[in-house]
């Protein structure tokens, strides 16, 4: 793992794909180590910050890479299941770019096993990776000035739901009653990077 | 309370912000000039998280139901209370029915009021602030808003006059730590980067200072993968001219960082009106 300084009180590790940035995010959490104030992990990097103050991060630098990495992690929990009414605006675009029926759609949406690779965009907007190629479409050319809470969506190799209302231009199959973003909850998202997420097809 | 008469151009909450939430995607927010806002808070007793008003451009006025101390600091300008002219970081007594109305400042663009016992709205996961990017918070104030001011049982006592703070360069030199991207850059990038000088684009907020300037020649095409996001970052875009990420910056990004100002310079990055010019070493 190579370890960049991100300024005076960052380091961003690179960890050469998303499962072992998952993995070590469970380490470095799991450590307890003085002084951190965030864990960030992205596509095939782990951003640690931390108060400069109390934690040497030079020395903080060569100890990261050597965590020992725990073999599975938040994996291992049940998957955060997400009921979604399939009636989207974009679920007949996106099967005639696939190539494939409405239904058909639906079927590998919700057939696929989800992992949070990383957060970001919005609070509680989740990349989710594991979406079936056949649906890996491109974001719309336009996007729209405002996407309902709840709608859910995809792009490229992700899928996600969005959190809150806001901008966006992601392809919208369905939407979702389940709540995504609830700041007087604890944690306030369902969603953390390495989580497990299925969607199951409810009716409307 | 406090009674917002006008908020100037742009006036919110800020306390510390919300770290720790970064991998759920939640700005850090909080004070753009960290040490302003800190210096503020000092100079009225308050511990450090307790909220402030960050005014932008001055141009702000309140009046205060109940007597209470204030302290104004970061961009310097004249706060008149009562129509009395008083100066910029020393606290000052208003009386009940108060009005303290701020000029505009003459260097700079973010100041900070503080209130002896702090703002005392609700928070939103941990923090008063308001996030203009993610929406998290007190909507930015606007005429008619009333602020509750925090309890002042067992606050410091009021021990300075007034503080010393240095004039703020009419073109700071903001320092940088290379990475950690450096490497997707041309060999001439930082070069660049360090003779500049960068003029600030109007299109500046909390979230990051735009530049406009020598454009930085990547090494490397395509896509880096989103990646996490410290303050200060310098994020280049594929145009090339560098943006400053300043409190409100998103918690992950796409674009590669060329550097990260330092701790110290963030601050100054702050202070940074649309217009001036600005140079990194």
């Amino acid at each position: 793992m190579k370890v960049h300084r991100a300024g005076e009180a960052g380091l961003l590790v690179e960890t050469g794909d998303l499962a072992t940035a998952h993995r070590l995010d469970a380490a470095i959490r799991a450590a307890g180590l003085a002084g951190i104030v965030d864990v960030v992990p992205g596509e095939h990097t782990v951003l640690v910050t931390a108060d400069p103050a109390v934690c040497d991060l030079g020395r903080l630098a060569t100890r990261l890479p050597e965590l020992p990495l725990p073999d599975a992690t938040a994996a291992a929990a049940d998957p955060v299941e997400i009921p979604v009414v399939y009636d989207g605006a974009d679920l007949a675009e996106v099967a005639e770019i696939a190539g494939l029926t409405p239904e058909e759609v639906v079927r590998r949406h919700s057939a696929a096993e989800y992992t949070v690779a990383y957060l970001g965009f919005s609070p509680g907007f989740g990349y989710l990776t594991g979406l079936d190629e056949a649906l890996h479409v491109p974001r719309r050319e336009s996007p729209r000035t405002a996407v309902p809470a709840g709608a859910v969506a995809i792009a490229g190799p992700y899928a996600a739901v969005y959190p809150s209302r806001s901008p966006g231009g992601w392809r919208l199959l369905g939407r979702t009653s389940a709540t995504m973003w609830d700041v007087t909850r604890d944690p306030p998202s369902p969603l953390r990077p390495g989580a497990r997420v299925r969607f199951t097809v409810a009716a409307p | 309370m406090i009674e917002v008469v006008r908020p100037g151009p742009l006036a919110t909450v800020q306390d510390l912000g919300r770290p720790g939430l970064a991998h759920l995607g939640v700005p850090g927010s909080g004070a753009a000039d960290v040490r302003a806002f800190r210096l503020a808070n000092r100079l009225v007793g308050n511990p450090e998280e307790r909220a402030a008003i960050e005014v932008t451009f001055g141009g702000a006025a309140f009046r205060f139901d109940q007597a209470a101390w204030i302290a104004v600091t970061g961009a310097p300008l004249t706060v008149r209370i009562g129509g009395r002219p008083h100066g910029p970081n020393a606290p000052c007594h208003v009386p009940a029915g108060g009005l303290v109305e701020l000029g505009a400042p003459s260097s700079g663009l973010r100041s900070y009021v503080a209130v002896r016992g702090g703002v005392a709205v609700e928070p939103v996961l941990g923090s008063r602030s308001t996030d203009l990017l993610s929406g998290l918070g007190p909507a930015p104030l606007s005429p008619g808003d009333r602020l509750p001011i925090g309890p002042v049982t067992g606050l410091a006592d009021l021990l300075v006059d007034v503080a010393p703070v240095a004039p703020l360069p009419e073109v700071p030199t903001l320092r940088i730590v290379p990475g950690p991207r450096d490497d997707w850059f041309a060999a001439e990038a930082l070069g660049k980067l360090t003779s500049g000088p960068y003029e600030v684009s109007g299109e500046s907020n909390r979230v990051g200072v735009r530049l406009q300037g020598p454009p930085l020649p990547r090494a490397r095409e395509g896509e880096l993968g989103s990646e996490g996001m410290v303050t200060g970052a310098i994020q280049v875009p594929p145009n090339g001219l560098p943006i400053l990420f300043l409190a409100d910056h998103p918690a992950t990004g796409g674009y590669p960082v060329i550097a990260v100002l330092t701790a110290a310079s963030i601050p100054q990055a702050a202070q940074l009106r649309p217009g001036q010019h600005v140079r990194f070493r």
